[in-house]
């Protein structure tokens, strides 16, 4: 069911004053709101144009919040590169008709989805600092990756699984009276139909990667990803609140171009296949419990 | 068909991120070359280049600035230091030394000194040999300029609110020592709680008088102030190799120049002193 | 053991249990709120609530949480406790917090009911109208009980999600697991795969359950079409 008109009726005049009465009110509220907050950040001086000159040159996008936006993208590309591959060999282990391949793989996945992504991130760095020769540079960022691909390489099994189960049923059935066997009926008939059911719902968990990243500068990781390489700013101009600001809007931007992606690439897929009947509840993101982790944190 | 397609685009998202980390990895060249176990001493002279670790988010001790200069007492130290090695400015390379790593970063070779709010510790010196001390600081508090009624640590009682960044130890020692019923507030830097101080929220921030009189120096002047009751010593050190003694005696000398040049005041008072805080003597540091 | 003794290891994981809950219950709430005003007939509030979804569900949720603390309490003094209290900072830092949760999980919350609202047949929605059903109706009495039904899977994983996400709380100083587990990480650096097994244990002990009894749950209550 598409929501909205079919929820009420096409409005009448009592109907249609009323919609211009709740207008009214809720655009007050929102006013009232709106006026609260810009007041008190006033009265606290936040608006004062010397905390905020800094994000207008271009020195401050130069030596701080861009190479930290490009250590945040390099974070989640490498996550996403290294975790796909490692998502689709757990999800096709769990799936495994043999019980010692598909019981590891089901306690990896259950395991590392259950874990905060944060103690990952904590408990690898401090990993790699006392039992590794791995420099400075760039054990942060192995811990970053380390947690991140743990948690969304489990998150990634659970929507490969529940891919390839929204296939039809013939679909396997017609290939095993072909006489093919349980691996080559997954690798050649199952996957591919799988892998561009899914594309959308692994886009999507590309936001929730490029989000977690910002984990990575906090306790005791240390990595001077976009969040934490905006600490000489404030350090630098007193400006946490404008800063925290600027940079909600850039992952905001960031996100909102994702999803936009993900949306695209949804149509497309859609339009240029016919999608086999009872696929569709993977594509619509969020309807499966497997699509639903993935948006989820 | 459509498999492959996807293949394809999966192999491009890899070749980025292979190139992304490319120069990541290059950019970050460690800088320290494989001299070995050779003194910082000699190794300065020949190479004309060393690694100097600082804080980059210290205002007044080690601020890295938009222009990507590097400005603050340590950085003056540091800079004098690698000067009296026989580097020129041109050869010093900072590098951040985020307070949990000091240690490590001085033996793997990382970097070749660290000047960065360091204070020597019994425990540290099982790591690392320590020029200096170039500095000692008191732990002390940090209050709006109005603020009247905390004068020391024991004027805390009374339900007051106390700032301090996560898992440092000043804001305990103030709790368990002078005022059992302070109550703590933790944030992840030093710039966050001096917003809150600004903010009202919180009445005091604590740490390092130094570092305190750095954040007040960075604000409009008369706002905020150091309360000058320092109540423990901290030794600021400057780390380096352990055992390399013949590096060590070549920074407390160079040390000892700093403070008798008058350059070592000069820089104290340009860069913390703005905030009304009085620049203390200097320290006794042995001359050999 | 000697962990349990030195560290309020249960403590703090009460506190993680406690900033679950509440901010599970008020995610619930103001995500069905935000669903019904994206759904609704009045076009501010559907403007609104869009806008509200899509902002927030892209902020991450480390920022979220420092403008609770910096941006709500320090700025616009919503300390949400009585100053004069003993107690202040930790129950303002512990409501702020659940504050955040709310506001962010919220939007998890809405998009899920929203695609549940998308499996109820159009018919059901036609049929109440067609009774003279309005609005607020349709959706409370027709739409969202099957709409729930359709959504406790993705509603539980929004929860375990959310018992997850309490770790951020750790960075404005909230004393739950996580915080206590960076203490004990570096304090007990000869211990480190013990520390970090009992926190992940913990933390499945807490998920894990959720997960079985409510994907059992949404079994049971299936709409069957």
């Amino acid at each position: 069911m598409s929501a909205g008109s079919v929820l009420f009726d096409a409005p009448g005049p009592r109907a249609r004053l009323r919609a211009h009465l709740y207008t009214a009110l809720f655009t007050l509220v929102l006013l009232a709101v709106a006026w609260f907050v810009f007041r008190g950040f006033a009265d606290k001086n936040q608006w004062n144009g010397a905390l905020w000159k800094p994000f207008i040159e271009g020195a401050t996008w130069s030596e701080f919040l861009l190479p930290g936006l490009l250590n945040t993208i390099e974070a989640a590309l490498l996550s996403v590169v290294i975790a796909i591959p490692i998502g689709v060999l757990l999800g096709i282990g769990r799936m495994s008709v043999h019980r010692w391949v598909s019981a590891p793989c089901g306690v990896i996945v259950e395991f590392f989805r259950a874990i905060p992504v944060l103690l990952l991130m904590v408990f690898a760095a401090e990993l790699y600092f006392t039992y590794t020769d791995v420099d400075s540079e760039t054990r942060p960022l192995l811990a970053v990756v380390t947690g991140l691909v743990l948690y969304n390489g489990s998150v990634l099994a659970e929507i490969v699984r529940s891919g390839i189960k929204s296939l039809p049923r013939g679909q396997a059935e017609a290939a095993a009276a072909l006489g093919m066997r349980s691996g080559q009926i997954m690798r050649s008939v199952q996957l591919p139909q799988a892998v561009s059911l899914m594309l959308p719902a692994i886009v999507s968990q590309l936001v929730v990667i490029l989000k977690d990243t910002a984990l990575g500068g906090q306790l005791t990781v240390g990595y001077t990803e976009l969040v934490r390489s905006a600490g000489p700013i404030t350090a630098n101009f007193n400006n946490s609140i404008p800063t925290l600001i600027v940079l909600a809007a850039i992952f905001i931007v960031l996100n909102y171009l994702l999803t936009l992606a993900a949306a695209l690439l949804q149509r497309r897929l859609s339009r240029s296949r016919r999608t086999p009947p009872g696929a569709k509840v993977v594509v619509n993101p969020g309807a499966t419990a497997g699509t639903g982790a993935g948006v989820a944190l | 068909m459509r498999f492959t397609r996807s293949l394809k685009a999966g192999a491009g998202v890899a070749v980025l991120a292979l190139a992304l980390a490319a120069c990541g990895g290059g950019g970050g060249s460690t800088g320290a070359s494989e001299t070995g176990n050779q003194s910082l001493a000699d190794k300065a002279k020949s190479t004309q280049k060393v690694v100097v670790g600082i804080k980059f988010d210290q205002p007044g001790l080690g601020l890295k600035q938009p222009d990507g200069t590097y400005a603050g007492f340590d950085v003056d130290v540091a800079k004098y230091v690698a000067k009296e090695l026989g580097v020129p400015e041109s050869g010093i390379t900072f590098k951040e030394a985020q307070s949990a790593e000091r240690e490590n970063l001085i033996q793997k070779g990382e970097v070749d000194f660290i000047v960065a709010t360091y204070s020597i510790t019994d425990a540290r010196k099982q790591k690392v040999n320590f020029g200096g001390p170039y500095f000692v600081a008191h732990q002390d508090l940090l209050v709006r300029s109005d603020n009247t009624d905390i004068t020391g640590p024991d004027s805390l009682n009374g339900n007051k609110k106390l700032c301090s960044v996560k898992g440092s130890t000043p804001a305990q020692k103030v709790k368990d020592t002078y005022a059992k019923d302070v109550q703590l507030q933790e944030y992840g830097k030093y710039s966050d709680c001096v917003t809150a101080l600004l903010n009202g929220s919180v009445d005091a921030v604590t740490t390092d008088d130094v570092i305190l009189a750095g954040y007040a120096a960075a604000q409009a002047p008369g706002k905020l102030k150091v309360v000058g009751k320092g109540f423990t010593d901290e030794n600021y050190g400057i780390g380096l190799k352990k055992d390399d003694t013949a590096g060590t005696s070549a920074v407390n000398a160079a040390i000892n120049k700093m403070i008798a040049d008058g350059s070592w005041a000069t820089s104290l008072q340009n860069n913390v002193g703005p905030s009304g805080y009085k620049i203390p003597s200097p320290p006794t540091v042995p001359s050999s | 053991m000697d962990l349990f003794s030195k560290y309020d290891i249960f403590g703090a994981f009460w506190v993680t249990i406690q900033l679950t809950l509440l901010s599970a219950v008020g995610a619930l709430i103001w995500g069905t709120v935000l669903v019904a005003m994206r759904v609704g007939p009045v076009p501010v509030m559907r403007w609104f609530a869009t806008a509200y979804i899509n902002i927030v569900r892209n902020t991450p949720l480390t920022i979220i949480i420092l403008f609770a603390s910096l941006g709500l309490s320090s700025t616009l003094g919503i300390t949400l406790v009585d100053p004069d209290s003993t107690t202040s900072i930790a129950d303002s830092s512990f409501r702020l917090a659940v504050l955040g949760f709310i506001a962010y999980t919220a939007t998890f919350v809405a998009e899920a009911i929203r695609s549940g609202i998308n499996t109820v047949p159009v018919g059901q929605a036609e049929a109440a109208r067609a009774l003279g059903m309005g609005f607020t109706r349709v959706l409370g009495t027709i739409v969202l009980p099957q709409a729930f039904r359709a959504v406790i899977a993705p509603l539980a994983s929004v929860l375990i999600a959310l018992t997850k996400n309490t770790t951020v709380a750790a960075i404005i100083g909230v004393a739950e697991a996580a915080l206590l587990m960076s203490e004990m990480v570096e304090n007990e650096s000869d211990r480190l795969l013990l520390v970090f097994v009992l926190f992940a244990l913990g933390f499945v002990i807490l998920t894990l359950p959720t997960g079985l009894l409510l994907g059992r749950l949404a079994k049971k209550v299936e709409v069957r079409r």
